[in-house]
């Protein structure tokens, strides 16, 4: 959006700053060293998405339901192979670190004073994530080699 | 600028925004690892299919669930898309016209997910 940059601040949208913006580059976040707080804002962002695009997608499937019982059991059949179950333990590694890091969040937001522990608290949210990820995922993985 | 005061809101909308993600975002870690842990871990693919769904949606109780969770979890996903729109496209033009595409998508998933659960009738030919 280069035609911006020449475009008078006021009339950027009642959002922009009175600054002249300008796109973000990957560089620009290698750059900027934000420490555990960036890491989590990046992979808040990007789970939120996974799981975003998951659920459209899951949507469709269940739909299916109502339309005859061989679509629904030909896409369910689909999610039975080896690609859809190593999704399914990517999507449970997302759902968890979204919610236990969304739980961090909140509690800075309501309490103010445990921004002073932001650090600990996001390697909780990380260690609270992998005891709740770690036996589903491995449960999952020999449901899937059994089979 | 006064410090000592809160600054105040752009719009009433962001805190309303503000205090829904906060509070699906709670409601979601419950019910959507409750939902993954049913639907993933104690039942799983292997198990569901056509008749599992009939037998699960024979009662009100798990289509409220699912009908509370697809409602969340949509609404609290799209917001997100809309906030990194207002973070990341600067150009009014496009942030127009994704702001319009995520409006359509959130109408057109949301009724699909909700006509589903609400009128989901089995077969009477049974299978």
């Amino acid at each position: 959006m280069a035609a911006d940059s020449t475009v008078a601040p006021t009339t950027l949208g009642e959002r922009a700053e009175p600054t002249r913006r300008k796109n973000v580059h990957l560089s620009d976040f290698v750059r900027y060293r934000g420490g555990t707080g960036m890491v989590a804002w990046a992979l808040h962002r990007l789970t939120g998405l996974g799981i975003l695009f998951f659920l459209f997608a899951h949507v469709i499937d269940t739909s299916l339901i109502g339309w005859a019982p061989e679509a629904y059991n030909a896409a369910i059949a689909l999610y039975r192979g080896a690609f859809f179950r190593i999704g399914e333990i990517l999507l449970f590694a997302a759902v968890v670190f979204h919610g236990m890091n969304g739980l961090r969040i909140v509690i800075i937001d309501f309490w103010p004073q445990t921004t002073l522990l932001q650090k600990r608290l996001f390697w909780s949210a990380v260690a609270v994530s992998l005891v709740l990820f770690l036996p589903a995922a491995a449960y999952m993985a020999i449901c899937m080699v059994r089979r | 600028m006064n410090n000592t005061r809160w600054a105040r809101p752009e719009s009433l909308l962001e805190v309303y925004s503000w205090i829904f993600m906060r509070v699906s975002g709670v409601v979601l870690v419950v019910l959507a690892l409750g939902h993954l842990a049913i639907m993933h871990l104690i039942n799983n693919v292997d198990i569901i299919n056509y008749d599992f769904v009939v037998h699960r949606f024979v009662g009100p109780f798990w289509r409220t669930y699912d009908f509370i969770l697809l409602w969340l979890a949509m609404l609290h996903g799209l917001n997100g898309v809309r906030i990194m729109i207002d973070d990341y496209l600067i150009g009014r033009g496009w942030r127009t016209l994704a702001l319009s595409v995520l409006a359509v998508v959130g109408v057109v998933f949301l009724t699909l997910g909700s006509l589903v659960i609400v009128t989901f009738q089995p077969l009477a030919a049974g299978r």
